[in-house]
């Protein structure tokens, strides 16, 4: 089986498979470039190594120690947040930051320096990470954190895996006092009305995020904020989901996503039945989608891109243009998300987020038409100042990637000479 | 609380298997052959919430060592209710063909140190009037086939052999378990290519966890295997001679 990243996208196969699960031991020997692999919930070529070695982390699954009063927990690089969920949630831990799904490995995070609902408070998941081992091809094994070889550690962090394997992490969790999240609702009507509720929303609440419909002339959608429910229960909450989600089958031939489907769709999500206030177990709150597991592949052989990019929040009327923009397309998929960053600058060199507001949206491919849009929106966010996150990337240009990295020629001595991916041949100078 | 001693703690299986153990809050002490990985997984075993983690470097097949051993596991755990028996070694067999000395360091790896053991904790249970004694066996100790009879041989044996102990001691109080998985995606196995027949080692270790709960004697895991078991010895000799299995 050809191994993919989560869009399912057509793409050059590795060559070599290998399945890393001892710390301690030497990376393998090989002719050609490597890459970490951690659990492929990248949506687009990052995480892939065509022709070459991809090393698979997730045998780098065990926890090293744990630090009861503080919360601080050391564990391999290959443990997914959902088994820190798991062992750490039923003791009044949380992740520091999460991002939309939860199987997703330490490395991962850290590699694309990964950014959840909370980011106005608390920034990506770089800012809570302590020290981490840097493994690099020539054997050597580094500690990094902010006060040593930190250097390395501002490289690596939101790196995109090119700075060597990262074997272990040590990073803060967060006490929670149970398992529900209190939310408020509200549905909101055009994009003034969105930056109005989330300015006074952000100042109240630890987590705000917005879900808005790409397809309708003006922008509408519901703006869900919501903060760790101040006491109640470690164990349950009523609404988590069925501990087996559902699955799709893999090959599918045609897609279920087309203009009709997803204009009902949307229209029902955003007209159902929204209770002002609530409460609700945290996975269906952070996690909506791991409910139904491999929904990527509803869209079929074909595939299917995310597209998600930043811009600075001066360039506000750029993002009723692209909203617009996408709109007249028709192209747009399933509800979008609509979320601004805060002022906490992670230490990543190349980390994605900027204070600003970023949209991700999906767009079914079909093609030549898809990339062709694709073209038009980086003119407009490029203009705008803004950039694309890499993470979700299967095909932005060098030329616009390189432009709107400000701080890639001092991240680029610290890439391994034997590390590489598809998205590195694709972007780097 | 359990207190559970894992032989082949390193094993893929027996480690997911003392993850869920250890997330009920029981004691386990690790035996196996190399030190640094055992350290490595009591470490994430503490982490995980054991009661205690405590850990033994032994060859199985160094028969001497088992008393030394055992009794370190009951001073460092405090005693003994539940016993696991993982460690194996899955042979080339057609090397083994060639090699009368590697065939049999196979059946020793893979059958007499588990028959040893199993003797010991046998006494052991019998004494204190109780305990769970679980072995991983295999699919492939129910019939000899020509592609992997050495490692059937010695997996058949230790199936035997607990049979009768199980018979012994019935009315002792004493309970054991005879697994049988089918094939899991293991270290063991990373050679082959998997399909839909190979299972995690995760869903293994839920089954033999659960069969331990339950006082099995005997189970197949996943269990579908019982079928095809079931039907694979069935099949006539002189039909079964002439299959290329
Ligand atoms: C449904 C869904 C929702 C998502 N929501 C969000 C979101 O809200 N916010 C967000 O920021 N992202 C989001 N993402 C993207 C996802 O969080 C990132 O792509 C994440 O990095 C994936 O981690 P992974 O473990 O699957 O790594 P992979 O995708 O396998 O790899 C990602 C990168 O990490 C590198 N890497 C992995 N392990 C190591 C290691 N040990 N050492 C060095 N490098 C390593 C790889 O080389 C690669 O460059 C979402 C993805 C999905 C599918
Ligand atoms: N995988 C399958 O498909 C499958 C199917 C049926 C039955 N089984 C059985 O399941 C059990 C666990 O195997 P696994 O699949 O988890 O494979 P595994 O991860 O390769 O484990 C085998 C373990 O046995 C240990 N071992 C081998 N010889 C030993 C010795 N002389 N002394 C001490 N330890 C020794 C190895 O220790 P080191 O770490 O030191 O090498 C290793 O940890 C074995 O009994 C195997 O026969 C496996």
């Amino acid at each position: 089986m050809t191994l993919r990243s989560w869009g399912r996208l057509p793409g050059d196969a590795a060559a070599y498979e290998r399945w890393w699960a001892e710390r301690a031991a030497a990376l393998p020997e090989l002719d050609g470039s490597l890459l970490a692999y951690g659990n492929g919930r990248s949506y687009g070529d990052v995480c892939l190594n065509g022709g070459a070695t991809l090393l698979h982390t997730r045998g780098l699954d065990r926890f090293i120690a744990f630090d009861e009063a503080s919360g601080v927990l050391r564990c391999e690089a290959g443990v997914l947040l959902s088994e820190i969920l798991d062992v750490f949630v039923p003791r009044g831990w949380f992740l520091p930051v999460t991002p939309g799904t939860r199987f997703i490995t330490v490395g991962g995070a850290i590699a694309n320096d990964v950014h959840g609902k909370n980011h106005h408070g608390a920034g990506t998941f770089g800012c809570h990470v302590r020290r981490f081992e840097l493994l690099r091809s020539d054997g050597s094994r580094r500690l990094c954190s902010p006060g040593e070889n930190a250097d390395w550690f501002a490289a690596t962090i939101g790196g995109l895996g090119l700075t060597g394997l990262i074997t272990w992490v040590e990073m803060e969790l967060k006490r929670i006092a149970g398992v529900g999240m209190a939310i408020e609702n509200y549905r909101f009507n055009g994009l003034d009305e969105f930056f109005s509720r989330n300015a006074t929303a952000e100042a109240s609440h630890e987590y705000t995020v917005a879900w808005i419909d790409c397809l309708a002339a003006t922008p509408r959608g519901i703006f869900v904020a919501g903060d760790h429910a101040a006491a109640g229960d470690l164990a349950d909450v009523p609404g988590k989901p069925g501990s087996l989600p559902l699955t799709l089958p893999p090959d599918w031939p045609f897609s279920l996503v087309n203009g009709a489907s997803l204009r009902v769709f949307n229209q029902a999500y955003y007209h159902r039945p929204l209770p002002a206030q609530a409460v609700v177990h945290y996975e269906p709150f952070f996690y909506p989608l791991d409910a139904v597991a491999h929904w990527n592949r509803l869209y079929g052989r074909q595939a299917f891109y995310q597209y998600q990019f930043v811009l600075p929040m001066v360039a506000r009327t750029a993002l009723d243009d692209i909203l617009r923009f996408i709109a007249a397309s028709g192209q747009g998929s399933f509800l979008a998300v609509l979320k601004t960053f805060g002022h906490l600058t992670s230490p990543g060199l190349l980390s994605f987020p900027m204070p600003g507001v970023t949209l991700a949206l999906d767009f079914p491919n079909r093609g030549a038409p898809t990339l062709a849009l694709f073209e038009r929106l980086d003119a407009m966010v490029g203009a705008a100042g803004g950039r694309l996150y890499a993470a979700k990337d299967a095909r932005m240009s060098g030329e616009f990637f390189r432009r709107s990295t400000p701080r890639l020629s001092e991240f680029m001595p610290y890439i391994d000479p034997k590390f590489s991916s598809g998205f590195a041949r694709r972007v780097l100078p | 609380m359990q207190r559970i001693l894992i032989i082949g703690a390193t094993s893929a299986i027996a480690e997911a298997t003392a993850r869920l153990w250890a997330a009920r809050g029981d004691a386990l002490f690790l035996v196996g052959r190399r030190a640094d990985r055992l350290e490595v997984i009591a470490a994430d075993l503490r982490v995980r919430g054991a009661a205690a983690v405590g850990s033994f470097v032994m060859d199985a097949c160094d028969i001497p060592a088992h008393g030394a051993m055992l009794e370190a596991a009951e001073l460092t755990i405090g005693g003994l209710d539940v016993a696991l028996i993982a460690h194996g070694s899955l042979p080339d067999q057609k090397a083994c063909q060639a090699s009368v000395e590697l065939t049999l360091r196979e059946i020793d790896c893979n059958g007499l140190s588990v028959v040893a053991l199993a003797t010991l904790l046998g006494e052991k249970f019998e004494t204190q009037g109780r305990g769970s004694l679980a072995v991983i066996g295999s699919v492939a100790g129910d019939r000899g086939r020509q592609s992997n009879y050495v490692y059937g041989a010695a997996k058949g044996m230790v199936g035997l052999f607990l049979q009768g102990l199980r018979n012994r001691l019935a009315r002792k109080g004493v309970h054991v378990l005879t697994i049988k998985p089918g094939f899991v995606d293991t270290p063991m196995t990373a050679a082959f290519s998997k399909g839909a027949l190979w299972a995690k080692p995760a869903s293994i270790a839920r089954g033999i966890v659960r069969a331990i709960d339950r006082k099995s004697d005997e189970v197949y895991l996943p269990g579908f295997w019982y079928l095809i078991m079931f039907i694979i010895r069935h099949i006539p000799e002189r039909v079964f001679k002439r299959l290329s299995l």
